[in-house]
């Protein structure tokens, strides 16, 4: 059987059996694959601690018919356990992880942007003092971006009219005018788009100075987008932790 | 491929948690072979413990009754409770026989990727639990992994404030393994939660 060997994080773990694991990883050359990680559910196992979620691995597989066997693995970054001690990053962090999976939908099929794109997300959010929850909006519209889906949030989507315009359609993708807008569309706030703006550029200096209205606009904006699009929305989106700043203790 | 009811008792088999149609069809067939006393027993046992088995009252462990064997003994400290994911802990800690208090069982750990979240467990009556002043130290006995330590993260923060003592099982090496053989996160783990040796 053919073995080979990537880089990756791990996405999600699922039990399997008495003591084994389905891990699923998105992969830097790969995209994302699913291999079982046996025995890694026995206090004894010196890989279950390496095959977190949140864990960014250099693991080596093989084929196997169904699913793919993981074996070798060392540790890059660890980035679970900063997460964990932090409740708000944590489940903007799972957030991220459920994004990726549902972005990534065909296994094997490289998705070398989305992979760097989360990884670069997790380690914003897990190594410095962002807001989780403008890192996790600024990750959606990313990969939303990836996908082919990039929202406009300037110029109309319909017909291209230079922007800011007042209005925003979700099915249309993105700014609209007053010519292309369609009826019962959302009026968000200017500095609601301007900052998802800036979120989809990168702008963190103009981002951060936004209004707390306009963060909670923006998410919600973006939520309805992704849903949209992805047909059905993140499981893990209503359990983010909003009301920020938020107390950081460990236990 | 059998016919009939063999069939459908391999395929109920094979709905079992760590069951494959393999070992169902094993397990079919020695239900086949077996004497009937033995397989009568079996089924007894299958309907009364779905019958009789409820959840304690007040911590959610396994029970007959109203409240558990743990709940309904006076010898329990009352003002230390563990905190633990599942019943199944219950066991694992007690075999220990080093703790001596009372436990709740939330019924999991957050995990919002699978959609569960802190209203789907047992966070609110183990708040009601700790209200009455009677408390003064919890352990929180999550699973040592990520979902077990933001759950503990997230109940810490919730019962800090109420000024009790918030503890959590240190994590770390083996009983009888060898230094070498320890994997990076968990020997980081054990010297990040050493202790003074008192000699």
């Amino acid at each position: 059987m053919s073995t080979y060997r990537d880089t990756g994080i791990v996405l999600r773990t699922q039990k399997l059996g008495e003591a084994d694991r389905i891990i699923t990883l998105l992969t830097r050359r790969h995209g994302r694959i699913r291999a079982v990680a046996k025995g890694v559910r026995r206090t004894s196992s010196r890989i279950g601690a390496r095959l977190e979620p949140f864990a960014h691995v250099d693991v080596q597989c093989y084929s196997g018919r169904s699913l793919d066997i993981a074996q070798q693995i060392e540790t890059i970054d660890a980035f679970g356990g900063k997460l964990s001690r932090d409740y708000a990053r944590w489940t903007a962090g799972q957030a991220m992880l459920e994004a990726a999976e549902r972005f990534t939908e065909n296994e094997h099929d490289p998705a070398l942007a989305q992979f760097q794109l989360l990884l670069g997300g997790l380690r914003v959010l897990a190594e410095t003092e962002r807001d989780p929850v403008m890192v996790l909006d600024a990750f959606l519209v990313r990969s939303l971006s990836i996908a082919g889906y990039a929202p406009s949030f300037s110029d109309c989507a319909g017909c291209g009219a230079t922007g800011p315009h007042r209005f925003f359609t979700i099915p249309g993708g993105g700014a609209s005018c007053a010519d292309c807008r369609p009826p019962a569309c959302a009026a968000p706030g200017a500095e609601t788009l301007s900052l998802l703006g800036a979120l989809l550029s990168g702008d963190w200096e103009s981002a951060e100075t936004s209004a707390p209205r306009a963060r909670r606009e923006a998410s919600g904006l973006v939520a309805a987008y992704l849903q949209w699009h992805l047909e059905r929305g993140l499981r893990s989106l209503r359990h983010v932790e909003r009301d920020l700043p938020a107390p950081t203790q460990s236990a | 491929m059998y016919e009939g009811i063999v069939q459908d008792l391999i395929d109920e088999l094979g709905r079992l948690p760590g069951v494959g149609p393999k070992s169902a069809q094993r397990i079919a067939f020695h239900l086949l072979s077996a004497e009937p006393a033995e397989v009568r027993k079996l089924v007894h046992a299958i309907s009364e413990v779905k019958e009789k088995i409820r959840f304690c009252e007040v911590c959610a462990n396994v029970t007959e009754d109203a409240l558990c064997r743990i709940c309904r003994d006076p010898r329990r400290d009352p003002s230390v409770i563990c905190v633990v994911e599942e019943a199944k802990d219950v066991v694992a800690v007690e075999r220990t026989r080093e703790f001596r208090g009372r436990y709740h069982v939330l019924g999991g750990a957050i995990s919002p990727i699978e959609g569960i979240g802190p209203d789907d467990l047992r966070v609110r009556e183990l708040m009601t639990r700790l209200s009455d002043g009677a408390v003064t130290e919890i352990i929180l006995a999550t699973d040592p992994n990520l979902e077990g330590e933001a759950t503990a993260t997230y109940l810490a923060r919730l019962i800090k404030p109420l000024g009790l003592k918030v503890t959590r099982p240190a994590s770390g090496l083996p009983v009888g393994g060898d230094l070498e053989y320890a994997d990076e996160v968990t020997l980081g783990r054990a010297f990040e939660g050493r202790r003074l040796l008192d000699v």
